[in-house]
């Protein structure tokens, strides 16, 4: 063929031009909604746009964003995760139990740490070894990481005073007027470790191989079962972190808590732009979606919207996601 | 040409869909007075209050949201309502006192989901000079908000275990205890005032059996019927609230026991006023949700006008419901408590 028909295609390419990259770039449009959002809500009402709301509205995503996190890197194997709120739930118990009886923080904290990995590595397990289906798996570990946490507290919830547990909510200011938390940088620094193994190793080129084509995956070499065993651990690992942020921003370990976390979490990534199927996604949009519904929310309250109208905003923006998703892969596959 | 067509329309959708916010704000709410971070003496003149429920759904809430409404319209001050999504749903909670300071409300009504899991975020609204007061359950410590507006739930179990005591007469009971949800501060008061009034203590060989339900029916049917599989012999019933005794009647029926078990609860709702009217359970305890929002929202524009905050534990009282009045247990007929329940 000649270079002329090359040309056409190219034009042709081009022609979409700006839509197109928003399509087919993961986390774009996420965040140009959440541009729109914060823009709108500046604009109509008096509060939203205040330094100090801003920040807010940050520390108000970052349990749910952690939360994300590990569910990103699941969702990204086309598996799903519905015991990660109850493990970091589990995980704030042991931590604030600990650091109560034994008064060591840092101890209290690793233990905890290594009890939601530990939980992750149950699921990957279940899901490699014995090949069950991930939602089974993380139904069933979901009761029993529920009922376990209420069994452990007494159905207590548990104070928390130690400093290292309450760290993450420890706040600072910069620059004299912004307020951040520490829980803000620990997110950050997770996010970019967890960008950096996904996009620049060969770790992370297996995790989206595995999520797109699993059998092409294994016949190019990759270790199938071995990569999906470490997703679901680190997964875990992130939980456990959120754990600590959970206790940073309501110093209380209640074994009621985070109820829905596990949708919340899905509902950010996939206002991120990640797709459930697997294999397509990003943690930056994991970031952006966990803003969104806490930009939606102060947003829609500073308006005076009535709390239950935001849960419908919520909902269909959604499923207006996964819309576009469905929408671009058939610009995509064009 | 198409993809851009269909692309322009969901732009134009969302954005529409934002107007509608727009004018949503217009229509609702006056003009946020802008001065929410200046926290001088001088007291704003409008009150603003907001309310934090401990869920959307409990008719107990929407009964007290609805009544707070209503009295922040009759006496010109503005209402938002906001509430944690279950029970135990601190975080949401947190998310949404912050959220009212930023807005600007003068005073925040809140019923804590958990006595100790707010605290954080009611010091940092009083810092800003906002007024909170907690309504229907208490925080601990109590002095962790200005003031209190809720049923004495000890007193309340008290006059129910009362009554069932006396309306079992020379009869020793043989108890099951419905609890609510382990932890609670309601649940602990109301299961710790009931056997005071019955005269028994916890571990007593005459409690039969006892299960946490949650205060959901369906939870309280499944449990009262397996706990009378195992003890069948028993002449008294305590639950925590009105659903709960709804369950419990059930599985009591089917077993043939309805009309000798003695089954009190609390709560003062429409339905259950009903249902004790109509037998399923011999009498209820009746709080007065109106009154606590409507307290608080008198004492939110009080301060609003004056600066001044009231401070302590207001009771606002309770009422044993019974068509079958006992000795000694001061109570109204049904025909009273359908005057005065809550929907």
């Amino acid at each position: 063929m000649g270079t002329g028909k090359l040309l056409e295609v190219k034009l042709e390419r081009d022609r979409g031009g700006v839509l197109e990259f928003v399509l087919r770039t993961p986390g774009v449009g996420p965040a140009l909604a959440l541009v729109v959002a914060i823009v709108v809500f500046s604009l109509t009402t008096s509060t939203f746009l205040a330094v100090d709301n801003l920040s807010l509205v940050i520390e108000q995503s970052l349990v749910v964003a952690t939360m994300a996190l590990g569910q990103t890197l699941v969702i990204l194997t086309a598996g799903i995760d519905l015991a990660n709120a109850a493990t970091t739930v589990l995980a704030t118990l042991l931590m604030s139990k600990l650091a109560l009886s034994s008064g060591g923080g840092v101890g209290a904290l690793l233990a905890g740490f290594a009890l939601a990995a530990a939980i992750g590595g149950v699921a990957g397990s279940l899901v490699t070894r014995v090949k069950l289906p991930p939602f089974i798996v993380t139904l069933g570990l979901l009761t029993i990481v529920t009922a376990v946490g209420r069994i452990y507290s007494r159905g207590q919830s548990v104070r928390v005073t130690d400093p290292v547990l309450g760290f993450l909510g420890t706040r600072q200011f910069l620059f004299g007027r912004i307020e951040i938390t520490y829980g803000m940088p620990v997110a950050l620094g997770m996010f970019v470790l967890l960008w950096y193994a996904l996009t620049r190793t060969a770790w992370g080129r297996h995790v989206y191989a595995i999520g797109n084509e699993p059998e092409a995956a294994r016949l190019s070499g990759i270790h199938v079962p071995r990569t999906v065993l470490s997703v679901y651990l680190i997964a875990g690992l992130v939980y456990g972190v959120a754990a600590w942020q959970a206790l940073g921003r309501v110093p209380n370990a209640d074994p009621n808590a985070y109820q829905t976390g596990n949708l919340d979490s899905i509902t950010a990534v996939v206002l991120g732009g990640t797709s459930l199927f697997g294999g397509r996604g990003s943690v930056f949009g994991t970031l952006v979606g966990a803003l969104i519904v806490a930009v939606l929310r102060s947003g829609l309250t500073q308006a005076g919207i009535d709390d239950l109208y935001q849960d419908v905003a919520t909902g269909v923006l959604v499923i207006a996601a996964v819309a576009v998703d469905r929408f671009s892969r058939t610009t995509r596959q064009r | 040409m198409e993809r851009c067509s269909r692309f322009a329309m969901a732009l134009t959708m969302a954005l529409a869909a934002f107007g509608c916010t727009k004018e949503r704000t217009g229509g609702d709410t006056a003009p946020a007075a802008g001065g929410s971070a200046s926290a001088e003496a001088k007291p704003p003149a409008r009150a603003k209050v907001g309310l934090v429920t401990k869920t959307d759904s409990n008719p107990f809430f929407v009964t007290l949201r609805e009544a707070a409404r209503a009295e922040a319209g009759k006496l010109g001050a503005d209402f938002v309502a906001l509430a944690g999504k279950f029970d135990g749903d601190n975080d949401g909670q947190v998310t949404a006192i912050e959220n009212l300071v930023q807005q600007g409300v003068t005073t925040i009504l809140i019923t804590p989901n958990s006595s100790t899991g707010v605290l954080g975020a009611i010091k940092k609204a009083r810092d800003k000079q906002v007024l909170v007061i907690a309504l229907d359950t208490e925080t601990d410590p109590p002095s962790a908000v200005d003031a209190t507006f809720a049923t004495d739930n000890t007193a309340a179990g008290r006059n129910q275990g009362a009554y069932v005591k006396a309306a079992l007469g020379a009869k020793a009971p043989d108890l099951i205890m419905l609890d609510g949800t382990p932890g609670s501060s309601v649940d602990t008061q109301r299961h710790t005032g009931f056997l005071q009034g019955i005269g028994m203590a916890d571990g007593d060989a005459h409690i039969r059996g006892r299960q946490s339900v949650n205060g959901d029916q369906n939870k309280a049917q499944q449990s009262m019927e397996n706990l009378l599989q195992r003890s069948p012999k028993i002449n008294a019933v305590y639950t925590l609230n009105e659903p709960t005794a709804r369950g419990a009647n059930v599985a009591l029926k089917a077993k043939g026991l309805a009309d000798s078990v003695v089954v009190g609860s609390i709560d003062g709702g429409c339905q259950g006023v009903q249902d004790v009217k109509e037998g399923k359970y011999a009498v209820t305890v009746m709080q007065f949700p109106k009154k606590m929002a409507e307290l608080g929202v008198d004492a939110a524009v009080e301060f609003a006008k004056s600066g001044k905050k009231p401070s302590g534990f207001q009771d606002t009282g309770s009422m044993v419901i019974t068509d079958k009045p006992v000795a000694g247990v001061e109570s109204k007929d049904t025909a009273w408590g359908l005057e005065n329940c809550w929907k």
